[in-house]
């Protein structure tokens, strides 16, 4: 396990005293030069900064799978500096950046420009994700081979926001990133079922008059694209699963064989399609808010491992963005400062999940789909140093306006919710302590650019 | 009610309210200086991001009818058309004192955003929101009904509500603010409603309004109906797959000159037949259909502007309780809105 050499801005080794591991027993961890030293019980501080976690849990770091930093082009919705920033607040230490800026994360150019971005940032380690067609346009295979072998070292391709409603193209490119162990993450959305979709297609809609996005549309891609999977043997990621039925399509694909992954978001195991009746954008995504029993239908399979990984789908937008007409209204909500809370709220709180599961679907998965070999590891002596310590017993009430992120379109605003991040240790440096932002990890200085990929 | 934004959380008690008092006003269109004083001073903006002459013309006689000041704002060739925002024209407005704001809005629930947020303190009517609502339009389509009823009674309208009288609703329901308004406050005052239209044309979820549906106008004539309301087809469904072709909608589910012949056939001598304008005839409706005595096209129009004074009055004149449902009311209420939700 490759760690980088510390410098001197990443100062100290810190004593994590009495943290539940993944919810289990107390245990002390060890923290230093970037890697878990010592875990067990009693141990000596020895110099090392103490932090009293008793009623506290650690988990690894996690690690999003799907996040848009805005950056190249809508630095007014978002920069990496700030999104990171919000990352590591909700507890995570990698996010992959999607593909969705201005200019397009399509050539090598690109994504070592966020990679950049993200090192010099130093919150979180940002994993570029790689568009699959160039300019999101889906006719045109972008350079995935160039954008693998860069810098960035991208593993995930995706035109999130856009699905590659191509047969032809998606089948080549499922094939393609064979060739250096990638994978595409789907955007599954028929287009031409969902020209001018406002919201989820059903009851709600139908008294509302605004146009609906149904289920269908996501299933139909996400069945055609399991069966192409199977077709090429090739790795398939569904990003934000919406329906019950897309649930059902996984687990026969699974249950063949297929080498499919699904995430879902925060959003979709919380929020339903009732909200719209409101017409307050904020309540507007892509995909949208489904029925209750979408949710439930959800957080079962999420529980049961059919769904894989919880996606933040974080998406910031600039207020006028959303202080208009439904329809005229960006899609997308903000979500790296609440997804913990409320994963606990829905799936922890509610018996269907352990903090050892917690861990599975926020850090362990997401990192194995990103082939992000540092993190989501095991919070064992020699490990990588990155930790999340959370308090589950904290409630706390969500307000836009105190986040790191600057979007300010939550859905969850006012809500009260359980748990807080209160530390967070990326490659062993605490960029959250006591619940506030502390500093970032600062790379070694001649960290070149032609970093090895020796990690990997 | 501070502000008239839909049918679907009209309460009957204020339906009522707003179907009596239009009676009132009725009486003032009959006079020979059809104006009263009681929005003297008053500004009303008439804000219209849809061009429709017949609504604005209709609002704009109701508030000149109650001496209100009246502006006229239409979106097109205005500052929104060089892309300034619902936020920044409601802001403007609430700046120059506009005390009601009457909207007509190509986007569903525009009116609801400005009823909602801090843009702006005036009453907020809906005159049509994109496919959601067009609450102004039912009140009148319902003063027309329970006119017709009452005087098939022999009883007052005042006070009455439409308890079972049968109306069917014809054509492109999915796109039709029209169709929504009317299914919530027909249902509100005890109608029994049936929707008649292609299957294309009915919105996934129909099945939870509080309405019958229909494939088949000859079916639902026969079974007997007491007014039968066309709805308009828009020019840009016809080449979107939802009908083969016009001849063909035309025939399956149009008012044409058998229906018009069946109505006598089947006895239906005071079954009465409505359009909200404007009129496709010879698609939806034909010319004899359109032009019949059984035609209450004109009365509708006529009765717009009375419903339009009732609501504008009603809205700003501070009475803004809620008023207590008669008894009768209460209960035909009851019996209908078993499953609403907001």
């Amino acid at each position: 396990m490759a760690h980088e050499q510390q410098d001197a801005a990443n100062t100290g080794a810190y004593l994590i005293r009495g943290a539940a591991i993944l919810g289990g027993a107390a245990e002390d961890l060890l923290i230093r030069d970037g890697i878990i030293a010592e875990r067990g019980k009693g141990l000596a501080a020895d110099g090392a900064t103490v932090i009293e976690a008793a009623g506290l849990v650690a988990l690894p770091g996690m690690v999003d799978i799907h996040t848009h930093l805005r950056e190249p082009g809508r630095e007014d919705a978002e920069t990496v500096e700030t999104g990171t920033r919000a990352a590591a607040l909700g507890g995570y230490t990698a996010v992959h950046a999607m593909a969705n800026s201005n200019p397009v994360a399509d050539t090598a150019g690109v994504v070592e420009q966020v990679h950049t971005l993200g090192r010099a940032a130093g919150w979180v380690d940002v994993r570029p994700v790689g568009a699959v067609t160039v300019g999101l346009a889906g006719e045109q295979l972008a350079e995935l081979g160039a954008m693998a072998d860069s810098r960035a070292k991208v593993r995930v391709f995706s035109d999130d926001g856009i699905c590659v409603h191509d047969p032809v193209i998606m089948r080549r490119a499922l094939e393609y990133v064979k060739a250096f162990d990638g994978v595409v993450a789907q955007h599954a959305q028929e287009p031409r079922l969902t020209a001018g979709a406002q919201m989820n297609e059903g009851d709600v809609s139908a008294v509302l008059g605004l146009t609906g996005w149904p289920a269908v549309a996501e299933e139909s891609i996400i069945a055609r694209d399991v069966l192409l999977a199977q077709h090429v043997g090739s790795r398939l990621h569904v990003c934000h699963v919406s329906t019950a039925g897309s649930v059902e399509i996984i687990r026969w694909a699974k249950a063949r064989g297929i080498n499919v992954t699904a995430e879902v978001t925060p959003h979709h195991l919380l929020l339903t399609d009732e909200l719209v009746r409101s017409y307050d954008p904020v309540y507007k995504v892509n995909p949208p808010l489904r029925t209750d029993s979408d949710v439930q239908a959800l957080r079962a399979a999420l529980a049961d491992g059919t769904i894989d990984v919880v996606g933040t789908d974080h998406a910031p937008h600039p207020s006028e963005h959303k202080e208009c007409e439904w329809a005229q209204a960006a899609m997308g909500m903000t979500g790296l400062e609440t997804a913990l809370s409320v994963v606990q709220d829905t799936m922890i709180e509610t018996g269907l999940m352990g903090w050892e599961d917690f861990a599975r679907v926020t850090s362990t998965v997401p990192a194995a789909i990103g082939r992000v070999a540092d993190q989501g590891r095991p919070l064992e002596a020699g490990e990588p140093a990155n930790v999340t310590l959370v308090d589950p017993a904290a409630r706390w009430t969500v307000d836009p306006s105190k986040m790191a992120t600057m979007g300010r379109n939550s859905p969850f605003a006012g809500r009260e919710l359980p748990g807080k991040v209160v530390a967070t240790f990326f490659k062993g440096h605490p960029t959250v302590l006591d619940g506030h932002l502390n500093t970032p990890y600062r790379y070694p200085a001649d960290t070149p650019a032609a970093a090895p990929a020796g990690g990997y | 009610m501070k502000h008239l934004l839909s049918t679907e959380d009209l309460s009957l008690g204020n339906a009522i309210r707003i179907l009596d008092t239009a009676e009132e006003m009725a009486a003032v269109g009959d006079r020979e200086v059809k104006k009263l004083p009681a929005l003297r001073g008053r500004t009303v903006v008439n804000l219209f991001f849809e061009d429709s002459t017949r609504t604005r013309i209709s609002f704009e006689a109701a508030a000149k009818r109650l001496s209100a000041d009246v502006i006229n704002f239409a979106a097109k060739g205005s500052s929104v058309s060089k892309g300034e925002s619902l936020k920044d024209t409601a802001q403007t407005l609430a700046a120059m004192g506009a005390d009601a704001v009457v909207i007509r809005h190509w986007a569903s629930g525009a009116p609801h955003r400005l009823a909602a947020t801090d843009w702006i303190d005036a009453a907020v009517i809906n005159a049509g929101d994109g496919t959601h609502e067009h609450p102004t339009q039912a009140l009148l389509d319902a003063f027309t009904m329970r006119r017709h009823w009452a005087r098939l009674h022999g009883t007052p309208s005042a006070g009455a509500d439409l308890k079972g009288m049968r109306v069917a609703i014809a054509g492109d329901v999915l796109h039709s603010r029209v169709a929504r308004s009317n299914v919530w406050l027909l249902r509100t005052l005890g109608a029994e409603v049936t929707l008649v239209a292609p299957p294309t044309l009915l919105p996934i979820g129909v099945g939870q309004w509080p309405c019958s549906v229909s494939y088949d106008m000859d079916e639902t004539l026969a079974k007997g109906v007491d007014a039968v309301m066309m709805l308009r087809v828009q020019g840009e469904r016809m080449n979107a797959s939802f009908f083969p072709t016009t001849r063909e909608y035309s025939r399956r589910w149009g008012f044409d000159d058998n229906r018009l012949r069946a109505l006598d056939e089947l006895g239906l001598k005071d079954t009465i037949i409505m359009h909200p304008g404007p009129m496709n005839r010879g698609l939806e409706i034909s010319s004899a259909a359109a032009d019949s005595p059984r035609s209450t096209v004109l009365a509708q129009v006529r009765n717009g502007v009375s419903v339009r004074m009732a609501a504008l009055y009603l809205l700003l004149s501070g009475d803004t309780r809620e008023p207590a449902a008669t008894p009768t009311a209460a209960n035909s209420n009851a019996a209908y809105s078993t499953k609403e939700s907001h």
